[in-house]
């Protein structure tokens, strides 16, 4: 599989353990991969990205603006602002909760009142899907199960990876939350 | 089996392979985990070391001693360990002795974009530049290997997409080195005038014989494509290269100092045009135009900032790639419950002039707590206090602050502590003691009482030490504004020097579940506000609270002028 993510958020949402879970899960199915990841001063609740590139031989570690297949975002402005990262036909998972900036609750800046069109879009409130099965620190794993309707990975081998990186005490929440955000994508 | 390895994890296993047994640093972003993976291998005893000096130092009487050591650290903290560095390529080694030192282009988690290709030029030590994660490991080998053949430190040098990016690694069984012998050597180890005479020209002899053996060594590599353009290039923007110029012949440098000048002119050769493409500064572009070969490099790429296969492509012409758009900026913040907040908050009520330092309360140079004035290297706080007092008078003093936290007193600020006493200043240092390194994700240090392994270790006592130093010395908890207020005041006031310790752990590893805190009857004065807490919100209908982000610490309810806001303490 040839796949180019980008995955974006806010700092201290999960988003490491869903780029750690996607590239150990392409290496088990075969393909190259390179993962990039931000960590440091980016983390304190600052904007975080981190590119994944999938495919046969795969050079840069980052993707290229107008490049990517897809956007996971665990933030809707964070979205908005990876858009730019999106191939014309390139498809945006997002979660819909927002997580005011700085700048924003300051009163400086207007959170944008924008939608995401003209591409696929998978739009859901997957903070409120976590919740429901447990823990709203699996927001990451509901937008996995997402992402997984569109590879040709089978469903047992997201779970396996999935397995092979969370706690064994979160195992069981995160399985949930993985098949009920693949339930969610399918609407 | 191949496994998916970040570069720093690659590093470490490089480390284990080859066999090292002492590793010695000090945390610094991008170069962090390679020591916190490190210490994951029983056979490598690792230690947070107060500073990178301290670090290579002790690394150095490792190797010296026999056994394969190494040191990992920041750019910036090179310029802290070079004191030794630049004498260690004199005396050479026992044990192979490698530095890790990692560069920030972009500085995504840093004050500058010092390139240490430039230091290790100017201390005559090789340098290796890996590529994606495999190489990490590989060279990291070879680079203990190549210290003890050549008798020198190496320095392997990564950039942040480096060290932070993760590519499939096939690992392999540690090689068994024994520590060597311990030998008395006055004529190599003691760096009096006349040792180092003979050693500064073994430091030549080696260099050249270096570059002879280049091309022996496998690490250097041509691959001979278009013949209209050749790249020469190392480390990450290889991968950049091999994207955005698939036509291109490249020449990849994985030793790129001391550089193999034979394999430049044959490569330019074959070549009709040469160019060199490298980050930050046009070190090698230089070094080959002094060779007499027409080469071009910083023209296309600058000087600044990170490369990519985009920026390369439009620099040779390619099509532009869409940009970022203008959207509200999500700069970090202090995290809820952060001690520094409220250290900060009574900063600013007393409009004094914060030197400040390295550290997440850097961060306060920013909107809402704005109240940092300086921020330049680790420990320049204390100096630049002692400074200001000696430019501006006794008056100012009374008004300005050293701030650091405690893991940046103890890496550099304890002797600024000593000259400003001896020195007779009147300041007042504020240590930010939140019991931990936090900014570079928490490592222990000798004022937290515990070693890398989190078992218990002797714990520097701050207080005693800047009491012995001469200061006058308050502990005073920052969560308790009001008296953390009137400490400042009376310490300001003070002649001669004083230190706060403000004390109070680092909110993310107070493990205490509190229930978060709660609106009820709020006028929207915006009081609260102040505080810049990433919890509290403000709407036409006043404020809330994010219980998803509140630790429930508390802050926000003494801010509030009608009681508003309560806090209901510790939940069990």
């Amino acid at each position: 599989m040839k796949k180019d993510i980008i995955i974006v958020g806010v700092g201290g949402q999960g988003i490491l353990l869903t780029s750690k879970i996607l590239g150990y899960l392409a290496l088990k199915m075969g393909d190259d991969v390179k993962v990039s990841e931000v960590h440091g001063m980016s983390q304190r609740g600052g904007s975080v990205i981190t590119h994944v590139r999938i495919g046969e031989n795969v050079a840069s570690p980052l993707v290229t603006p107008g490049e990517a297949d897809l956007v996971i975002s665990f933030e809707w402005l964070e979205a908005l602002r990876a858009e730019f990262y999106l191939k014309p036909q390139g498809a945006v998972i997002a979660n819909t909760r927002r997580m005011l900036p700085m700048p924003v609750i300051m009163g400086k800046a207007e959170y944008p009142e924008r939608q995401i069109t003209g591409r696929p879009v998978y739009a859901l409130d997957a903070q409120k899907i976590a919740e429901d099965c447990g823990s709203v620190r699996a927001v990451n794993i509901v937008l996995l199960g997402v992402m997984s309707l569109l590879t040709d990975w089978p469903a047992e081998a997201f779970e396996e990876a999935i397995a092979a990186n969370v706690k064994p005490a979160t195992l069981e929440t995160n399985l949930k939350a993985f098949r009920a955000g693949r339930e969610a994508g399918r609407k | 089996m191949k496994k998916l390895m970040l570069g720093n994890e690659a590093i470490a296993r490089g480390a284990y392979e080859a066999g090292v047994r002492f590793v010695s640093s000090y945390p610094g972003t991008p170069s962090t985990e390679i020591t916190e993976f490190c210490s994951t291998y029983p056979e490598m005893l690792c230690e947070w070391a107060p500073n990178e000096k301290v670090a290579v130092e002790t690394a150095f009487g490792a190797s010296m001693a026999g056994a394969r050591a190494m040191s990992c650290m920041k750019h910036v903290g090179l310029n802290v360990a070079a004191d030794p560095l630049y004498t260690a390529a004199y005396t050479g080694v026992n044990g192979g002795l490698v530095l890790f030192v990692a560069d920030d282009p972009f500085m995504h988690s840093s004050q500058n974009e010092q390139d240490t290709r430039m230091i290790a030029r100017a201390a005559h030590v090789p340098v290796l530049e890996p590529a994606d994660s495999q190489e990490c490991k590989d060279f990291t080998r070879k680079a203990f290997e190549l210290s003890e053949k050549y008798d020198t430190p190496f320095i392997l040098r990564l950039t942040t997409r480096l060290a932070h990016q993760r590519s499939p690694v096939e690992v392999a069984e540690r090689v068994d080195v024994p520590v060597k012998p311990y030998e008395k050597n006055v004529m190599k180890y003691v760096m009096m005038p006349g040792m180092a005479r003979k050693r500064h020209v073994y430091v030549e002899e080696r260099e050249a014989r270096m570059e002879q053996d280049a091309a022996s060594l496998g690490l250097n590599r041509v691959k001979m494509r278009g013949k209209a353009l050749g790249v020469v290039c190392a480390g990450v923007v290889y991968q950049f290269v091999r994207e955005a110029l698939p036509e291109a012949s490249v020449l990849k440098l994985g030793l790129s100092y001391p550089l193999d000048r034979q394999a430049v002119r044959d490569f330019a050769a074959q070549v009709d045009k040469l160019v060199v493409i490298e980050e930050l500064e046009g070190i090698l572009e230089q070094e080959i135009a002094a060779m007499g070969i027409p080469v071009e490099g910083k023209k296309y790429t600058g000087r600044q900032g990170e490369l990519s296969v985009q920026r390369i492509r439009e620099a040779f012409g390619g099509e532009k790639a869409p940009q970022e758009p203008a959207l509200p900026a999500r700069p970090p913040v202090l995290c809820p419950g952060c001690p520094h907040r409220a250290t900060f908050h009574v900063l600013k009520k007393l409009k004094l002039h914060v030197f400040g330092d390295i550290g997440c309360y850097t961060l306060c140079a920013l909107p809402p707590v704005d109240s940092l004035e300086s921020a330049l290297c680790m420990g320049a706080s204390i100096g630049m206090t002692v400074g200001a007092e000696k430019a501006q008078g006794r008056d100012f003093a009374r008004h300005s602050v050293a701030v650091l936290g405690d893991s940046t007193f103890v890496h550099s600020g304890i002797t600024g502590l000593v000259n400003a006493v001896y020195d007779r200043s009147n300041i007042t240092v504020v240590i930010l003691d939140n019991r931990i390194t936090g900014m570079t994700g928490h490592q222990q240090n000798p004022a937290t009482g515990f070693d890398i392994y989190n078992q218990p270790a002797p714990q520097l006592n701050l207080e005693k030490l800047c009491e012995s130093i001469g200061a006058h010395v308050v502990v005073q908890n920052p969560m308790e504004m009001d008296r953390l207020e009137a400490v400042l005041k009376e310490e300001l006031n003070r002649d001669g020097v004083s230190v706060v310790i403000a004390r109070y752990p680092c909110a993310l590893l107070d493990k205490r579940r509190r229930t978060p805190a709660k609106v009820l009857g709020c006028r929207n004065c915006g009081a609260c506000m102040r505080l810049g807490c990433p919890a509290i919100e403000r709407t036409d209908k006043g404020v809330t609270i994010n219980a998803a982000l509140c630790n429930g610490c508390g802050l926000c309810v003494g801010m509030c002028a009608f009681g508003a806001i309560t806090c209901g303490g510790d939940q069990q």
